[in-house]
């Protein structure tokens, strides 16, 4: 689809606030609807957009496959090291309140680090998906 | 800092971090460092775990310091210790088997995710045992489901993928009544908690929607368990699954499922509730002894010796829900024994096979006539593993088959204890085959020319397989652990 001017420039303007968003629905998680699922779902939709517009090699060397998958691990990684954090802490696994000397930032923080990891996690395995079904379909055709 | 208070948690988030770890360092042989070390750590953290619980009886432990019934607990009596040593026990067998057997069946890219997979099943199985949480039990169960799948596909064998496929569909199914009946019973009592929703079942345990829980709960479970009729899935995936994941999922998999039924009969419904009330106990002992006639017979029709194996396996689950559908503590001892002897012998049985067909290219029975001339180690241990499932004096078969007959004896019924018996003997007819081929036949030009399989592979089969002769000439400990969970568990709900 890269012969079509409009779309071009339509991604070209979109996927720099598709990513922004998703970062707003991360961190607006806390006090509204949203949290690391959405966001990474929506981090990934970008990316997505911008490989069906501009071809799936040029997606790939935005977000190399190598990086997807250590995103995918890094994530899982993230969020539980959370718990081990609390447990070096002094608290049981996952223990936010220990986070903190207040006990209710550490919540923040707990989930905050929790969120982060999910984020990571769910972004990396949407491109993955898409990147598998997208690559077996068409071998070496930029889509 | 982190003592041994936390080794409930530490069991399952050890190998939980090392799966993404090992995918993050992307190496075969790292990965195998890692899985193997976090297998022996789950095994120890095990013993500790089972030798505390033997002092102080029960273990809770409050996951992110909320209280239960708020938080997540993970509660941890006699019988989720015994599996957790069953688990540790057989994963750190089969860790360092995988070595050699991973490089010859599975295509060497794959090999760190087959690692993190292994660890993920791991991670997955030990949750489900050790948690006190009905909700967390069922991402546990679908956590380790997941890894199995992907790990019987792994197989080099297109037809893996298939079998990994149809484990796929009835595994969700599965996983998608037991959590019907997890929402049903959080609907009458408004809490997961396993030992608080028992205590809060008290007057609603007639209730319809409880008693369409436990109906929900029982078919789930029994389709992970694989008990008969629910038993398709198994064959296949055993059969065509890499033989270090065949021999992890017969020793491990369906136990734990085993283990979750015992846990919601006996611990959330009720003793009373599941086998006075409800004719569960006959429902259970029609099946069993369907299983151990049918599935046995089967098995003897067998032309392939993993698939053998893997029909005995729907029989030896059989023998398990047979002393669970007595409800007495010698009928739960026998079963619960039976489910660690059996998964002991099992485990042994598939790792031995695994090693003929890293030498002979198949686990095909008429590939292997004479085979006991070039491999006598490999052949003998079969033989060995198979007196096991036949239950033949000095092996851990026997002790749990004694202990079944004694249940039924006491029962009341002499025609129980006869199937026992009787179904034992179809065991000989399996087990007869492998060794009229591989001992009475002439080898072959194939057979004659191969080696005895690396010590890589025996060693391991031959520590399970030790260990299960072990238990059958010394059985005080495996016995002492059951019974304590049987009575653990005929104490009611906690």
């Amino acid at each position: 689809m890269r012969g079509y001017l409009v779309l071009r420039v339509v991604a070209k303007i979109i996927v720099p606030f598709m990513l922004l968003f998703a970062l707003y629905v991360q961190f607006h998680g806390d006090f509204g609807p949203g949290g690391g699922f959405q966001a990474g779902v929506i981090a990934a939709a970008a990316i997505i957009f911008y490989a069906l517009i501009f071809g799936l090699p040029a997606a790939r060397r935005v977000v190399p496959d190598r990086v997807v998958e250590s995103g995918i691990a890094a994530g899982v990684l993230v969020y539980a090291g959370v718990g081990v954090a609390g447990l070096l802490l002094g608290g049981n696994y996952l223990d936010y309140f220990v986070l903190d000397p207040d006990p209710v930032s550490g919540q923040h923080r707990g989930i905050f680090w929790v969120e982060a990891g999910v984020f990571i996690t769910v972004s990396s395995v949407m491109l993955k998906i898409f990147y598998m079904f997208a690559g077996r379909q068409r071998k070496g055709d930029d889509g | 800092m982190i003592d041994g208070t936390h080794l409930p948690v530490l069991q399952v988030v050890v190998p939980l971090l090392c799966a993404p770890l090992i995918v993050l360092v992307r190496g075969g042989r790292i990965g195998w460092a890692i899985a193997t070390a976090a297998s022996v750590f789950f095994l120890a953290s095990s013993l500790a775990i089972l030798l505390e619980v033997q002092r102080v009886g029960v273990i809770s432990y409050a996951i992110g310091s909320w209280p239960p019934p708020w938080g997540i607990e993970y509660r941890i009596d006699a019988a989720n210790a015994f599996m957790l040593v069953l688990l540790g026990l057989v994963a750190s067998v089969v860790a360092p088997y995988a070595w050699a057997s991973v490089r010859a069946e599975i295509p060497r890219d794959n090999h760190y995710l087959f690692y993190a997979l292994y660890c993920l099943a791991l991670a997955g199985l030990g949750g489900i045992a050790v948690t006190g949480d009905a909700f967390n039990l069922f991402v546990f169960l679908e956590i380790s489901s997941l890894a199995s799948y992907v790990l019987i596909a792994l197989d080099r064998d297109r037809r893996a993928l298939l079998a990994a496929y149809q484990y796929l569909i009835l595994g969700t199914i599965g996983a998608t009544f037991i959590v019907i009946g997890v929402g049903l019973l959080y609907l009458m009592t408004g809490t997961l908690n396993l030992a608080d929703i028992a205590s809060r079942l008290g007057d609603v345990r007639q209730a319809r929607p409880v008693l369409a829980a436990l109906a929900f709960l029982t078919v789930g479970i029994s389709l992970k368990a694989a008990l008969f009729p629910l038993h398709m899935w198994l064959p296949g995936a055993y059969a065509h699954a890499p033989s270090a994941v065949s021999a992890l999922l017969a020793a491990t998999a369906t136990k734990v499922s085993v283990y979750v039924l015992l846990r919601f009969y006996f611990s959330v419904f009720g003793t009373t509730a599941v086998f006075a009330a409800m004719p569960m106990g006959d429902v259970l002992l029609a099946l069993s002894i369907a299983a151990m006639i049918v599935a046995s017979a089967a098995a003897a029709f067998q032309t392939d010796l993993k698939r053998l194996l893997a029909y005995s396996s729907v029989a030896q689950i059989g023998y398990i829900t047979l002393g669970v559908s007595f409800a007495t503590a010698t009928g739960l001892t026998g079963g619960i024994v039976h489910l660690f002897n059996h998964g002991v012998t099992k485990g042994a049985l598939f790792m031995l096979v695994g090693a003929i067909a890293f030498r002979l290219g198949s686990s095909r029975i008429d590939r292997m006539a004479g085979l006991a001339r070039s491999m006598p180690l490999t052949c003998a241990g079969i033989v060995v593993g198979g007196l096991g499932l036949i239950g033949v004096p000095g092996t851990a078969g026997f002790v749990s088959k004694w202990y079944l007959v004694l249940a039924a004896i006491e029962a009341g019924s002499w025609v129980i204890a006869f199937v026992v018996v009787a179904s034992s003997l179809i065991a000989v007819a399996y087990v007869w085959r492998f060794v009229e081929v591989a001992y009475f036949r002439p080898p072959s030009e194939e057979t004659a020319r191969l080696k005895e399989p690396p010590a890589a592979l025996l060693v391991p089969a031959g520590v399970l397989l030790a260990a299960s002769v072990y238990f059958g000439v010394e059985p005080s400990l495996t016995l002492g652990a059951a019974y304590g969970a049987a009575e653990a568990l005929l104490a009611g709900p906690r």
